[in-house]
């Protein structure tokens, strides 16, 4: 059994397998399915000060080796969470991490320093980097000022472990990733979805109802890897790395490039408990090839 | 309810019609208990264009023999693979997903149970499970000509079966709605399942009738356990997951007062 914890700042994971935000729920839809404490992290559904009821149906088209999906940050707001979820998933014995997202920095500080309140949330995730929403999220993620404003805005409200969440839908995401540093991001996660789009040709129109969507699944994952590897270079803080990972194999190759981490989205779809099975297979990789720790092979990629 | 997920035996795949395949499944422990209207998620084989899990409803449970029956629609790329399994193949299925039907309270409600196409699928489970408890269902069930009328002599097993079809080969001609059984006879209760047009219809005459409906939907979905959010109605109490709140939902909760 080799060592599999690893830290984030001061997040303390026992292993660094954790689930991405909006393809695990509250991690209570998945408790009949896997042991929710037997992984290292969950990130909860994306959480905004006020609630939002998303875009309208359809919201999901299936793509080759992916899924489109431009749900919109449907949620009940921070205070409902903070009333009635919070409760329910507190005493869950892993990482119980909140998606921020919202549509100015002071919005986006506002839902954090709610969530700073919550004895057992020892990190928040902010996502900068949502496409599917027009009044914010991915818009401040695509520049460096932008990302730097949210940032600042919220660490001067959040005092423990802060994660930003990063766009791929930008020229340079190094440069983004070195920003957010900068104004004090302890960890930077990436990436999000890829903006794309499908169309039915018979019907003539776009799968989805707002045409446009994120791209997730096994079919972004040659791209999220090489930017973790280049984010990973460019940034002192540690990097959480996701992107299309669907086994031990998928996360063991981000871990090499460089992420400390990783998260599973949309892989969760397909097998409910596979976040197990890719903690599992780390592991195992590890003790057959003689490493005591999973230290030994974050980003030995050059 | 407990979820479970399972790798299931093919038992039988068997052509029924031109479009549709019953597939019964069984295992070796006995099945987890599941309620008329829920559905499973099946991963058809993790392919890159059929990679997303397929809900597929819930036809029939038969206890003693063990078996899950799925009547299966091949339409699209997944369910026609799901229609090419063999006796032998394993089947990985998440179940059972979502809430099903109000079942009566009492053998002596009368309970109509309308389907339209592959829809009458999780009215035999429902109508089985009422004869079960001595409350016999009447079956209104809808095709277009009467050689898509599907399952019709298992209906007949479970309760009183009345018919439409477009072309009128068989029972009245017309839609469900235009059954004469409507003008006719009040139900207590109405469950509905099948074509979105068909189960608007039904939702109207409901209103009209007061009397109260059912219905099930069948959104496009990924998850099936109500995390991703794809799936989503609009409801008196906003957007909510077919998958998880549904995929039976009072007429009175949806908003389709058109």
């Amino acid at each position: 059994m080799a060592r599999l914890d690893v830290k984030i700042k001061d997040l303390e994971l026992k292993n660094p397998v954790m689930t991405a935000s909006g393809t695990f729920g509250y991690g209570l839809e998945f408790a009949d399915l896997m042991p929710l404490d037997g992984i290292g992290g969950i990130i909860v559904k994306g959480t905004t000060l006020k609630p939002r009821e998303g875009n309208d149906y359809p919201r999901m088209a299936e793509t080759a080796s992916g899924m489109l999906n431009c749900v919109g940050l449907q949620n009940k707001g921070v205070d409902y969470f903070c009333e009635h979820i919070y409760p329910q998933i507190k005493d869950i014995n892993t990482n119980m991490i909140v998606n921020v997202s919202g549509s100015s920095p002071e919005d986006y500080a506002e839902c954090a320093a709610r969530i700073d309140a919550l004895e057992n949330i020892p990190a928040i995730e902010l996502n900068i980097s949502c496409p599917n929403v027009k009044d914010g999220g991915m818009a401040f993620g695509v520049t460096c000022a932008g990302a730097s404003s949210v940032v600042k805005a919220v660490r001067e409200r959040y005092h423990k472990t802060l994660i930003v969440k990063l766009s791929p839908n930008v020229t340079d995401i190094s440069e983004i990733a070195r920003a957010v540093e900068a104004e004090g991001a302890d960890s930077v996660s990436l990436i999000n979805t890829l903006m794309g789009m499908a169309i039915d040709i018979e019907r003539r129109k776009t799968l989805l109802s707002i045409n446009t969507g994120g791209l997730s699944g096994p079919a972004v994952k040659p791209v999220a890897l090489r930017m973790v590897w280049q984010v990973a270079k460019a940034v002192k803080i540690p990097v959480v790395g996701l992107g299309g990972i669907c086994n031990s194999k998928d996360a063991i190759e981000f871990l090499m490039a460089g992420a400390t981490a990783i998260e599973i989205g949309t892989a969760n779809f397909l097998d409910p408990a596979v976040s197990i099975k890719v903690r599992d297979g780390i592991n195992e990789w590890l003790d057959s090839h003689g490493c005591k720790s999973v230290h030994e092979i974050i980003g030995v990629i050059d | 309810m407990k979820k479970y997920l399972l790798d299931l035996r093919v038992k039988s795949v068997e052509q029924i019609h031109q479009r549709y395949v019953l597939i019964k499944l069984t295992d070796d422990k006995p099945l987890p208990e599941m309620l008329p209207g829920q559905f499973v998620e099946i991963r058809v084989d993790g392919s890159p264009n059929t990679f997303l899990r397929r809900p597929i409803s819930i036809n029939f449970v038969d206890i003693e023999a063990n078996e899950l029956w799925l009547l299966v629609a091949a339409v699209g790329e997944g369910t026609k693979k799901l229609a090419l399994l063999k006796p032998g193949d394993m089947l990985n299925c998440l179940l059972p997903l979502g809430n099903g039907f109000t079942m009566p309270q009492s053998s002596e409600e009368r309970i109509l149970l309308v389907g339209g196409g592959v829809g009458v699928a999780p009215l035999l489970y429902m109508g089985a499970q009422m004869a079960k408890m001595g409350c016999i269902p009447t079956f209104l069930l809808g095709a277009r000509t009467a050689k898509d009328l599907l399952m019709l002599d298992i209906f007949k097993s479970y309760g009183r079966v009345c018919v439409t079809t477009e072309d009128g080969s068989e029972g009245e001609k017309g839609f469900v709605t235009n059954h004469s059984l409507l003008q006719n006879e009040r139900f207590d209760r109405i469950a509905t399942c099948g074509p979105t047009p068909m189960m608007k219809a039904v939702a109207r005459y409901s209103r009209k009738a007061q009397t109260e409906c059912e219905a099930s939907l069948e959104n496009l979905m990924a998850c099936g356990l109500g995390a991703c959010l794809c799936c989503v109605e609009k409801t008196t109490e906003g957007n909510l997951c077919v998958c998880k709140d549904g995929p039976v939902f009072n007429i009175r909760k949806l908003l389709w007062q058109d």
